[in-house]
């Protein structure tokens, strides 16, 4: 697999450390009322489906990114990477 | 012993002679033939016997398809089994032994399975050996242990090198052609960078095996010149003797070069094989076709082979596989083998065609209409039965006949995604389907393209398409002058007559009957005909049996043959040594290994070493006299709590924390605070995971506002730097935080002890006196008259303990000079084994406790998780389900009987409890020996363990047989109160 880096272009899938769904990024707030159940679903509630699939990768035999690889899990296709950090503040994370 | 197969023509060296021998007996042959094309032209067909029946077989084919003649390979070290004849290069030397076969290939007596065939058909294996149940391990394993199997091993270190190796291109071309040359011409003269890759040691493909011409030139010239010219691009790289494994994804494939396996031993400095993987952006399939035989009773005997692998053996050999031989056919291809063999001057005695209408063939006897029924001959062929059009049947004496069936376009690699392939009936034949692997693509044979002509033609416009789609322009290449036969074909897959054995799998002996039994048993599709059957398993994976078996079920159940199914294929191609998958990762070199500072140093004191992950550390110092680990532990221990121990600890995760931010970011993925640690002081912490579980612990340090130096266990240092970086470029991607890991940067060493500050204060530079350096004080200082180090005063022993740091290249001067400093104080270096005795001792949880199923709690480490803040894993590490009242906790044991030894994983059971799961009340997680107590203790986790201090229990291993009665104590075994770290 080739996973085609922003920064770096493309690169071998072996270089990358695979984490897991990109809906990690929505860490809720702990100190919120019903944070139990809210951590609950975002830890264990997750998609599997069958086409394209937002994920997190690590780029540890590289520049130490954090990726959001968004694949294919029929086909392997690599449809888009982004830079996790620039999809995390899209997403309103900051501090 | 003469050739006395052996005719005019071919492309072998015939200047001069190779000797080799095949099973002790003494042959030649040229340079240009494989191991079957010698053997045949020193007219010997019998070269193993059948996997199941121990049947006399032959080889049937000319190339990598081969199912029968499997065969032995050198002595010695580098013996090697299963390889095909066929494809095995001849050097001078070359020692061959047959397989499967005892006393000896002619006389073997386990053919006896072939009188008890009808008892051994498809499922025997299924209905027999199911009952009963206990005699499996006993009886029927090793009975079919010792039956099954080919060749041997040598079970001796493989004495050559494998090597692995990366390559990029713009087109790969599998395969070397007609239509790999064109396309590999094609794209190499537009300047695109081009891989050509083919399995033989020659380039040319079937060219080499034809008489055909392409234009003033014959084949085989033509694949010389065309090869001469690519040589000289240099944007083209040949690689022959590489096989094409398999096709990955996003243009990844792996190729095998057999650098090595054409010599007797391996050139100077060379690797046996290389395992290529290359980056492709365009890859196009010219991998040609196999032909497929024609099923009859006793089609399986030597002599017995494909119509185009005769033809092959007598014009790229020079090989007459008998001198009375006949071809039977269904197709025109068969017809053109039939023509070329005759032409070679050999006695084609019939061409049996099973087409009644088929064009009438001059100069030889033509039977039309008819079949071959039967054949005869022990150990080969000696005749055949031929059934005429009208009925009456015949019986010619041959000693080699051609089977041709059709041929199926060779499209393995292109299934290798799952891509299904299609039926043409034109061709009788399945061809790759559009959903291959992407960027695949197939020209010649291999999409169904026969002839000459098409193969040139689709080879060139399959380049043109592949570059096209890159922005690469390039010119076809003039097609020369070529056959371009239609193909001619009336499908027959097995001959319907007579009650013996019809083969379609000779490799496995699988026959038509099987095909009908599991059909019978409603073994129908395609993957259960394969597993019922074991059609199409083993080294050659059906290629010439595969298309026949499907074509059976399909007649079978009256379905058409698309809709019964196909075969796909799977990586690899062809059988790959372990030594080429493995390359250089083996031994010592199987894994990095990662030395500390102080290795040199250690390894000159004839320390012990563990590996611990990638590290090698030293587990124990051996002194003269010692004769056991204990002794050398024991003393150990001792010595650091009476005088003074070092230790390299260098190991430890480090990772430097610097930012605005730092504080904020360490309270987030620490369960305590760090953001009201004080400049120059260390704070134990605790890092857990989001689920609540513990994932590491260490210290940290503050040297500055913005500046911490945070240390991890050794074997979480990657993963926490990863969950880190992920916290801080995921999780929180404005915080103002660096990270970097510096556990290399820095050789640290512990010294602990009474008299660690004694040692200390003869190196360091500064006042590091309890009063300016007290417990838990870190700070920046320097050593011996001027290098730059860290202190830390941290103790993982419970004694006076520093940990000090130098810039790694000073480590192994640091360590002698530290033993220099401490001969005064009979200091000792210890190593892991009494690092773990003496945490033990002082109750500090490590990796056995740190189990990746602990909580903080389970560790009596529950009031470290700050509820204040939010911190990874706070959340969970509420839930109720990790909070019950009897859950794990940690506890120290000690033996009743000082003189027991405990055993580490025993389980707690109660008093008058039985020993099963349900008495459970948790486990040993460490045990050692405390010389300072004198007896074995432990740690361990007991259910509601904080409340039963005093409590008498047993700790039961049933795998080690031991039972020890124990009390439950406090984990802190020696210097409950912290006085002695404090002093």
């Amino acid at each position: 697999m080739i996973i085609n880096h922003p920064l770096l272009g493309p690169r071998d899938a072996q270089e990358f450390v695979y984490l897991g769904d990109a809906s990690l990024i929505g860490r809720p707030d702990g100190m919120t009322e019903g944070a139990v159940d809210a951590f609950h679903d975002y830890l264990y509630l997750r998609d599997n489906p069958a086409g394209e699939h937002r994920e997190l990768w690590y780029h540890e035999q590289g520049d130490r990114s954090w990726l959001v690889v968004t694949r294919n899990t029929v086909t392997h296709e690599v449809v888009s990477v982004e830079i996790a950090r620039d999809v995390a503040r899209k997403m309103g994370r900051s501090k | 012993m003469t050739q006395i197969r052996r005719i005019s023509g071919g492309r072998i060296d015939r200047s001069k002679t190779l000797n080799f021998t095949f099973d002790g007996k003494a042959y030649s042959g040229h340079p240009g033939d494989t191991l079957a094309s010698a053997l045949l032209a020193n007219g010997v067909q019998l070269m193993g016997r059948s996997f199941k029946y121990h049947r006399p077989r032959g080889p049937i084919a000319s190339g990598s398809e081969e199912p029968n003649a499997l065969v032995e390979l050198r002595n010695g070290a580098r013996q090697e089994p299963n390889t095909r004849a066929t494809v095995a290069e001849l050097f001078e030397g070359l020692e061959a032994k047959s397989q499967n076969r005892w006393p000896s290939l002619s006389f073997d007596a386990m053919s006896i399975n072939d009188r008890l065939s009808s008892f051994l058909t498809a499922g025997f294996y299924y209905k027999t050996f199911m009952w009963p149940a206990s005699l499996w391990e006993k009886l029927y394993e090793p009975l079919i242990r010792h039956a099954a199997g080919l060749g041997s091993l040598s079970k001796q270190d493989d004495p050559d090198s494998y090597d692995k190796g990366f390559l990029h291109c713009d087109l790969l071309v599998i395969g070397a052609g007609p239509s790999g040359l064109a396309a590999a011409l094609t794209a190499g003269r537009a300047g695109a960078r081009v891989i050509l890759a083919d399995e033989d040691f020659t380039f040319g493909g079937r060219l080499n095996a034809e008489t055909l011409a392409i234009g003033s030139d014959s084949g085989a010239d033509w694949a010389v010149k065309t090869a001469a010219e690519l040589v000289t691009l240099p944007n083209v790289r040949l690689m022959s003797r590489t096989t094409i494994l398999g096709a990955f994804d996003h243009g990844i494939y792996s190729a095998v070069e057999r650098v090595s396996d054409h010599l007797a031993v391996p050139m100077d400095g060379k690797p046996r094989q290389i395992l290529w993987r290359i980056y492709s952006k365009r890859a196009i399939l010219t991998a040609g076709a196999i032909e497929r035989p024609i099923a009859f009773e006793n089609n399986d005997r030597p002599g017995i082979m494909l119509a185009g692998a005769l033809r092959a053996y007598a014009n790229r050999w020079g090989v007459a596989v008998g001198d009375r031989l006949a071809v039977f056919t269904n197709n025109d291809d068969g017809v053109r083998s039939a023509l070329d063999l005759q032409a070679k001057g050999i006695n084609v005695e019939a061409l049996i065609d099973t087409r009644a209408n088929a064009a009438t063939v001059n100069g030889l006897r033509h039977i039309r209409g008819g079949e071959v029924v039967n054949s005869s001959g022990r150990l080969g062929l000696t005749s055949i039965t031929v059934r005429m059009a009208n009925g009456g049947t015949d019986i010619i004496p041959v000693n080699a006949l051609g089977v041709s069936g059709g041929w199926n376009p060779n499209l393995n690699i292109a299934s290798h995604q799952r891509g299904r392939p299609v039926w043409d009936d034109a061709i009788a034949a399945f061809v790759p389907g559009a959903d291959g692997p992407a960027g695949l693509s197939a020209a010649g044979a291999a999409s169904g393209a026969f002839s000459t002509h098409a193969a040139l033609q689709t080879g060139t416009m399959e380049a043109v398409k592949a570059l096209a789609a890159l922005g690469i322009a390039a010119k076809p290449i003039e097609i020369p002058k070529a056959e371009d036969a239609p193909v001619s074909i009336t499908p027959i897959w097995y001959v319907r007559s007579g009650k013996g054995r019809a083969w379609i799998d000779q490799q496995n002996d699988v026959t038509v009957k099987d095909v009908k039994l599991a059909h019978q048993e409603n073994f129908r599709s395609v993957e259960h005909l394969k597993r019922y059957t074991t059609l199409g398993m083993a080294t050659d994976q059906g290629k010439t049996s595969n298309i026949l078996g499907l074509a059976i079920m399909a007649e079978l159940t009256g379905k058409p043959i698309p809709d019964t199914g196909t075969t796909i294929y799977r990586p690899p191609y062809t059988p790959v040594a372990m030594g080429a998958l493995g390359g250089r990762s083996r031994g010592e070199h199987f894994k990095p290994t990662r030395l500390t500072p102080s290795h040199k140093w250690a390894t000159e004191q004839g320390a012990i070493f563990v590996e611990v992950g990638m590290w090698l550390r030293t587990q124990w110092v051996p002194k003269p006299g010692e004769t056991t680990w204990r002794q050398s532990v024991d003393r150990e221990v001792s010595a650091t709590r009476q005088s003074v121990g070092i230790c390299d600890v260098t190991t430890l995760g480090k990772i430097d924390i610097q930012g605005t931010d730092a504080g904020l970011f360490l309270d987030r993925v620490y369960a305590n605070t760090f953001s009201t640690l004080g400049f120059g002081k260390v704070r134990y912490g605790l890092m857990l995971r989001e689920d609540g579980i513990v994932m590491d612990d260490g210290t940290t340090a503050r040297l500055g506002e913005h500046e911490y130096v945070m240390t991890t266990t050794t074997a979480n240092a990657v993963p926490v730097f990863r969950h880190l970086e992920y916290c801080r470029q995921v999780l929180w991607p404005d915080l103002d935080v660096q990270l970097i890991s510096t556990t290399e940067a820095w050789a640290q060493y512990s010294v602990a002890g009474p008299n660690a500050r004694k040692l200390l204060e003869k190196l360091v530079d500064q006042d590091i006196s309890n009063e300016a350096f007290p417990y838990m004080a870190c700070g920046e200082i320097s050593v011996c008259g001027g290098l730059r180090a860290r202190l830390f005063r941290i103790s993982f022993s419970g004694e006076l303990a520093y940990e000090i740091a130098v810039p790694t290249r000073y480590g192994d001067a640091m360590i002698r000079a530290l033993v220099e400093a401490g001969q005064e104080f009979d200091a000792v270096v210890y190593g892991t084994e009494a690092l773990g005795v003496m945490r033990v001792e002082k109750g500090h949880v490590a990796g056995n406790e740190l189990n990746g199923q602990s909580t903080a709690l389970n560790m009596g480490l529950g009031k470290m998780v700050s509820k204040k803040k939010d911190s990874i894993g706070m959340v969970l590490s509420q839930r109720e389900g990790l909070n019950q009242d009897d859950g794990l906790r940690l506890v120290g044991v000690k033996p009743v009987d000082p003189s027991k030894l405990l055993t580490a994983g025993s389980h707690f059971i109660a008093h008058g409890k039985s020993t099963v799961a349900a008495h459970d009340d948790g486990w040993l997680t460490s045990v050692v020996f405390s010389p300072n107590l004198g007896h074995s203790i432990a740690l361990g986790y007991l259910k509601n363990g904080s409340a039963r201090l005093g409590e008498r229990i047993r700790t039961i291993n049933l795998l080690a047989k031991t039972e020890v009665e124990v009390e439950i104590v406090s984990p802190h075994f020696i210097d409950p109160e912290g006085e002695r770290l404090r002093a």
